[in-house]
């Protein structure tokens, strides 16, 4: 079974073909560019860059940890809708959020202008949401949900029952939940915190609705703007070490840190609050979720309502739906496919080279979505020109394009961006499975294909369920990829937001948009019908 | 799962391969990259392959990844046209030697010498007129001039601008650079800024809001915004201001297209280009986003036309992208974010 040892040099080299187009400008001469960047605007866009990553990760951090806590170990009144309703924000674009809060609470939204009117004032002390502390809080609420579900999975499995382990060694409730239980979770909550980091260092559409400029508004600027391939190639250089130093320095972490399950045992029994613990518990969950999803989704509903008569034509949403339904399962089984492989292979041959390997295979998270599409396109367009070229020279068929213009060309797009989203809840999942467990597997006689089969797969099975919600439900809000890679008339829900929003015809996008939204109920449903019972 | 797995796997292969073989290039058929919208060219693409039986085949995506796909496709392209929304993008794809020269008369006699490229590889389409809008309860059309005035302190808390992300600022800048030279231009930028109400807005839309509620006074977009709002409510305290009437005339952009260099079916995609400027599509095409025509010949849509009629800059557009990366640094330097 040699060929499962290639398979995460297989997924890294995809994954540096377009990091390496991306670096290869480096060297080219980009003085002037640099030299008006270290003088205008480089010093403020660090510091952007800084507090937003740092705001986001400690506020993703913070809500997704508490509220994985609160429905995995506590029981309180609509406990079982809300544990499946907080990931619903997961099916909003974090750009639709971003424009429907501006919409509602910046000058010209409702909010100031009914509280002008009341109490007949300028509202200068209303707190600036197009500032930074604006775009902090729209990007958690937005990505949240990357924590709370690697968060949740791991308390499911072993909240309650190390919280015990924690009381009979004499801690309190919340000693054993900071002194054992948060630490046996780690690795799944540092892998949604990546998650949160990679897709916060590379969002561009978010920002840009802020007009809040960061490193990667700067690589867009460079590129396309001041059209100077190098500065924008050495701008995003220095993004992708960034990225990979903070990888190697949590899989340093973690490398110190070894996991065991415990003993599989009944799920434990969740502690009932009452009283007004209950309702502080419910009502604060419930404004995670009015502010995160409800309020977004209704102010869409309203712009939908409006457009509705004009842009409604049931085949052509049929369409969309169809090929954002189509394309985001394909993609979800192919990544994950190739990622529990990837998964395999470093468990079963485990080198320091592989392990390499697989972190470079996740940097594809964080590149800025153009960047990367370009940067899948070229060596793939390549590729594609040399087969052709071969095929006539040397069978003396004209093939045309074989790649280009195809799904074949998404889906490699999708798999070298979507790696990571996938690798860090099953890798998360893998690292249950230790030794000891194919140990007595084979002692009772279980190999090859019959241990993966009875043993490890239903081990597996949450961090494959969580990893294939996550890549559909984000494959289906992908954008720049879709957009450069679709087949003539393979148009989505997403490239149809953006024909809308590209014009800034917002409230026209409303319509995708929730159908958007709807569409992404479909695994998440799927999901927790999977995880509940 | 597994057995759901299994019926997906199949249902994949299935899929992969029916969309496996890419189709062959067909000879009437015109191929189109464009950074102009599907609801802004469908009307027209349609006239076109009723009149010629020409079929034509198009893509969206923003301008940059466009120009990104020409590049690495290269020789290979299936794209015939390429269609942008600015000239900024059409100037920089001719620089990247993407595009071809046209020689036309058609072209020649249905579009004014400043909308197109001298060199003959782009050719602007309609017209979208950069001006100035205000609100009609806090300013009176004579406190008006130019877009220079708004650089004037008068203006102090009252400005209120998009971003200067977007190319649309930087082609006016760059034409003000081109008028003014760089020093000047720069002391004007800097006004601006300091004369800002708020900081600069994401989009051309949310700047006529922010000007309607009163927020500030006066903001420089594209007239078929203002537009949009208006038709959706008539009674915003908003007009429209025609600014440098005594001296450079308006701000114009155009949206555009080139024929590309390496695309197959390149008579198709003149005749295409060259429908596209005609009597017949010209109103279609501007109309359908509130834009004025390139065509002389052709009237505004009455609502537009409403608007009044205006001395536009008769400046050569190529400015705007030779020196586009002059006015974003510039720009930055201001402090314009």
């Amino acid at each position: 079974m040699a060929i499962w040892r290639t398979v995460p040099f297989i997924a890294a080299a995809l994954v540096l073909a377009p990091v390496g187009v991306i670096v290869s400008a480096f060297f080219a001469p980009a003085s002037d560019v640099w030299q008006h960047l270290l003088e205008t605007t480089l010093p403020q866009l660090l510091i952007n860059t800084f507090w937003l990553a740092l705001g986001v990760v400690s506020g993703t951090a913070l809500l997704g940890i508490s509220l994985a806590w609160l429905t995995a170990v506590y029981d309180f009144t609509g406990r079982r809708f809300f544990s499946w309703a907080l990931l619903l924000p997961m099916a909003m674009p974090a750009y639709v959020t971003a424009f429907v809060a501006l919409g509602l609470f910046d000058f010209t939204g409702p909010v100031q202008t009914m509280l002008r009117a009341w109490l007949d004032s300028d509202l200068s002390w209303f707190p600036d949401i197009r500032g930074r502390a604006g775009v902090i809080v729209v990007m958690t609420l937005a990505f949240y949900p990357y924590v709370y579900l690697l968060a949740r999975n791991a308390f499911l499995s072993q909240g309650k029952r190390s919280l015990e382990v924690a009381q009979s060694l004499g801690f309190n409730r919340k000693q054993g939940f900071f002194k054992v239980v948060l630490p046996m979770a780690r690795p799944w909550i540092a892998g949604g915190v990546m998650l949160v980091l990679m897709e916060t260092l590379a969002d561009f559409g978010t920002v840009a609705v802020f007009n809040y400029n960061t490193f990667t508004t700067a690589i867009y600027k460079a590129w396309f703007s001041m059209f100077s391939l190098p500065a924008a190639s050495q701008l995003a250089s220095l993004l992708i070490l960034i990225i990979f130093v903070v990888i190697v320095l949590e899989q340093q972490f973690r490398l110190r840190m070894r996991y065991a399950e415990s003993k599989k045992t009944e799920r434990a029994q969740r502690i009932r609050l009452t009283g007004w613990h209950n309702w502080l518990v419910a009502g604060f969950v419930l404004s995670v979720l009015f502010l995160a999803f409800l309020l977004p989704v209704l102010q869409l509903c309203q712009w939908a309502m409006r457009s509705f008569t004009q842009d409604y034509d049931v085949a052509r949403y049929l369409e969309f739906l169809w090929h954002s339904l189509s394309l985001s399962g394909l993609a979800a089984l192919l990544i994950c496919l190739v990622v529990i492989a990837m998964v395999y292979a470093a468990r079963r041959y485990p080198s320091p080279v592989t392990r390499y390997a697989v972190r470079i295979a996740t940097i594809g998270y964080a590149l800025p979505g153009t960047v990367l599409a370009i940067g899948v396109y070229v060596p793939l367009v390549w590729l594609d020109g040399r087969l052709s070229e071969w095929m006539m020279h040397w069978l003396q068929i004209e093939t045309g394009q074989l790649i280009q213009g195809t799904l074949m060309i998404m889906l490699i797009a999708y798999l070298i961006r979507f790696m990571a989203v996938s690798h860090y809840p099953i890798d998360g999942a893998m690292q249950r499975i230790t030794p000891n467990i194919d140990e007595a597997a084979m002692s009772f006689g279980l190999h090859g294909w019959a241990m993966i089969r009875k043993v490890h797969i239903p081990i597996l099975k949450p961090g494959i369920f969580t990893a294939a919600t996550l890549v559909f439900v984000d494959v289906m809000k992908e954008m720049p990829i879709t957009l450069m890679t679709r087949p003539f008339g393979w148009d989505t829900l997403a490239v149809r937001i953006y024909e809308m929003t590209s014009e800034g015809q917002w409230e026209q996008a409303a319509l995708p948009a929730v159908t958007l939204v709807l569409a992404g109920l479909i695994p998440i449903f799927l999901f927790m019908r999977q995880t509940e019972k | 799962m597994l057995k759901s797995n299994v019926s997906h796997f199949y249902f994949a292969v299935f899929f992969l391969f029916s969309s496996l073989t890419a189709p062959l290039a067909h000879a009437e058929e015109v191929v189109v990259y464009s950074a102009r919208i599907e609801q802004l060219i469908k009307p027209m693409f349609d006239a076109f392959t009723k009149e010629t039986g020409i079929k034509v085949k198009y893509t969206t995506d923003n301008e940059g990844a466009l120009l990104a796909r020409l590049e690495a496709e290269g020789k290979n392209t299936p794209a015939d046209l390429l269609i942008t929304s600015d000239v900024g993008n059409l100037w920089a794809a001719a620089r990247a030697s993407l595009l071809k020269p046209v020689q036309s008369n058609v072209l020649e006699a249905n579009i004014p010498a400043h909308l197109r490229d001298p060199e003959q590889e782009w050719f602007g389409l309609s017209i979208r007129a950069r001006t100035l809008i205000y609100n009609t309860k806090k300013v009176k059309p004579s406190e008006l001039s130019t877009y220079e005035d708004l650089a004037d302190p008068k203006w102090n808390k009252r400005l209120c601008l998009r971003t200067s992300k977007k190319v649309y600022n930087q082609s006016l800048v760059a034409m003000m650079i081109a008028e003014h030279g760089e020093a000047e231009t720069e002391k004007i930028v800097k006004g601006w800024v300091a004369n800002l109400a708020t900081d600069p807005l994401s989009d051309d839309t949310r700047a006529l809001e922010f000007v309607a509620a009163g927020k500030c006074d006066v903001t420089v977009v594209n007239t078929y915004y203002y537009g949009r709002l208006m038709k959706k409510d008539p009674n915003l305290p908003l007009a429209i201001f025609w600014p440098n009437q005594n001296d450079g005339g308006v701000h114009v952009n155009i949206s555009g297209a080139g024929v590309t260099r390496h695309g197959r079916n390149t008579q198709a995609a003149i005749k295409l280009l060259e429908f596209l400027s005609s009597d017949k599509a010209q109103n279609l095409f501007a109309d359908v986003n509130m834009e004025y025509p390139v065509n002389p010949k052709i009237a505004a849509d009455s609502f537009v036309a409403a608007w009044g009629s205006f001395k536009q800059n008769p400046m050569n557009l190529v400015k705007a992208g030779e020196l586009q990366t002059t006015a974003v640094k510039l720009m930055d330097r201001a402090g314009y974010q």
